[in-house]
């Protein structure tokens, strides 16, 4: 068992000091987080700002008139209009914000799709979904009795274009598809996708989970109708997450929750429901989640999507370098146009027990099946190893990786 | 490379010989057809599945065993020493070691361990190989995983176990 080569000048950056969590020990170890496709850390100016607001400003919004809720409701809608400006939406009034990736994803099959489909009709998606763009589509199709249908991938886990745009016929409602694959690392070509799909009539959601903490999302030059994402996969706090919705769609949609805020006046006689996008928010938000999901755009802003791309691409190359030499190695997930994600196996160590001898060393990976159980299946096995890299690793992060496998291949040895 | 630190202990302690062994080469592996009682371990953390069968004679004695699925080199391991701990016991006596397997390995610290048998003698002591897990919480379910289907299929007949 011979170590790769380690990389001669170390590559980092500097914005590791921005994220107080990473500079702790575990297990005796300085911690190495490559587990960022799970839930990204928050840098410390968005830790601040939801403390500050706690402290200074907090109170329900757009409901009082006193000084502290108007400070709340112009924090909370301003982070709206960080939001619309950083995916480049038209209007703010498509800025949807929710609980996150699986509650937007929810809402538009609840009051996109459940009123308008029936038997014979079809919801289109693919094999590479996690399951929360597999999941709500399943419900829908049994209450409305409309079928499901599933694009497949090959070896390399990439999408059979040619077989996407043959399942496009003219009975399919929707497709949903996942922008970049959380358990693979791959990133589909949307664009063409979307573009295929309206000229066949076809609405299109793309979940970003996994997209928008990687590159520049412009929902306009995409041209796709809803867009889902997470604040706690771009650094920013959990429980919030937004839905970009087409603005003529959502006029159209019925409300996915009822309560307060969602309406203009409520009598007995019926309701007049509020104009967008709160019709879609239901009762009190994540008022400080949210702000601080502004403050993490403010932060990945600062540094420039295209400066983060850049340095997680160089990084992974690195780290796919390296892991490749390691002896029984074997990736999953090949595609040519990949995010800063390798899933792998090592001999035939599970990755539960590989999870664990690397924790114990302070590398934490995820291990098994990513909430992609259908990925898993489609290469025949219960659940990989999945390293996954952020502005704030760097090649010290690789290194100790490696490191870790050869402990836990003398372990199993 | 040698290992020696403190953290290499703790994981030498988890992945004992024994532990290998048995999760390299599953003792009673594969399926029983005369079996009359089964049931499924699930994990629902890594979605690991396991399945045990046992035949039950009409003393009440379990006279085989065996188990098949796939897992994690604790949950296969523990799923071994199960089946050859078991085979021959009665099903009291079954139940017994499930309720001492169970106690030791999820109380927490080194001091009060639960004896399995009250001498550690043969067919019980090797069950002290699992010991390692009680410094590793996420990984005790994986231990205990084939004693509650164990639990579950002397008590309910067939039924699926979750280590919930
Ligand atoms: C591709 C993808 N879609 C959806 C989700 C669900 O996101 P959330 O749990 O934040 O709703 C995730 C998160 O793991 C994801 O990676």
């Amino acid at each position: 068992m011979t170590q790769p080569q380690r990389k001669r000048s170390v590559l980092a950056a500097d914005w590791r000091k921005d994220f107080p969590v990473l500079q702790q020990s575990v297990d005796g170890q300085p911690l190495v987080y490559l587990d960022t496709a799970a839930s990204a850390q928050q840098p410390a100016t968005v830790i601040e700002t939801v403390a500050r607001y706690h402290r200074e400003d907090h109170a329900n919004v757009h409901r009082g008139i006193h000084t502290l809720s108007h400070r709340a409701t112009d924090a909370y809608e301003g982070a709206r209009d960080k939001i619309r400006e950083f995916i480049n939406a038209a209007n703010r009034t498509e800025i949807v914000l929710t609980s996150g990736t699986t509650e937007s994803i929810n809402l538009v099959a609840q009051s996109f799709c459940r009123p308008r489909i029936g038997p014979g009709d079809k919801i289109l998606i693919t094999h590479l979904e996690h399951h929360s763009n597999i999941v709500p589509w399943q419900l829908v199709s049994e209450q409305t009795g409309a079928d499901l249908v599933v694009a497949p991938i090959d070896d390399r886990g990439q999408l059979e274009l040619e077989s996407l745009y043959a399942l496009m016929t003219n009975d399919v409602f929707m497709l949903a598809i996942g922008h970049v694959s959380n358990a693979l690392g791959t990133i589909n070509p949307v664009k063409d996708i979307v573009a295929r799909a309206r000229r066949q009539g076809i609405p299109v959601l793309i979940d970003g989970a996994q997209g928008v903490p990687h590159m520049r999302i412009d929902v306009q030059n995409l041209d796709c109708d809803f867009y889902a994402f997470s604040g706690h996969k771009m650094f920013g706090p959990t429980g919030t997450g937004v839905l970009y919705g087409r603005e003529s769609l959502l006029e159209e949609m019925p409300p996915y929750q009822g309560g307060g805020d969602m309406i203009l006046e409520v009598s007995f006689d019926g309701t007049i429901y509020n104009d967008l996008p709160y019709k879609f928010e239901a009762g009190t938000p994540n008022i400080s989640g949210v702000i601080g999901l502004g403050a993490a755009i403010d932060y990945l802003q600062s540094i420039g999507m295209q400066n983060i791309a850049d340095y997680e691409r160089e990084l992974h190359d690195y780290m796919v370098s390296q892991l490749g030499e390691v002896d029984g190695i074997r990736f999953i997930g090949t595609a040519t146009d990949k995010a800063s994600v390798q899933s792998f196996l090592l001999d035939d160590i599970h990755s539960h027990d590989l999870g664990t001898i690397l924790d114990h060393q302070g590398v934490a990976i995820r291990t098994g099946h990513h909430c992609a159980m259908p990925v898993m299946t489609r290469f025949g096995i219960s659940g990989t190893s999945r390293a996954s890299l952020a502005l704030y690793n760097n090649s010290d992060d690789v290194d100790r990786l490696i490191d870790a496998l050869f402990k836990a291949k003398q372990v199993f040895k | 490379m040698t290992l020696h630190s403190a953290e290499t202990d703790d994981l030498r302690d988890l992945y004992r010989e024994l532990i290998l062994d048995h999760a390299r080469s599953p003792r009673h592996f594969g399926r029983l057809d005369s079996a009359t009682h089964t049931a499924q371990g699930i994990n629902p953390l890594c979605g690991d599945k396991l399945s045990l069968y046992l035949r039950v004679d009409d003393e009440r004695r379990i006279s085989a065993s065996s188990f098949e699925g796939s897992g994690c080199a604790i949950s296969v391991a523990s799923a071994s020493l199960l089946t050859d701990t078991i085979t021959g016991l009665s099903v009291d006596k079954a139940e017994a070691v499930f309720d001492a397997v169970t106690k030791r390995l999820t109380q927490g610290g080194a001091g009060n361990l639960t004896p399995i048998e009250e001498d550690l003698e043969s067919p019980f002591s090797k069950l002290a190989a699992l010991d390692g897990v009680r410094e590793f919480p996420s990984r005790v379910k994986c231990a205990t995983l084939a004693w509650h289907a164990l639990h579950s299929a002397l008590s309910y007949g067939t039924t699926p176990a979750t280590t919930e």
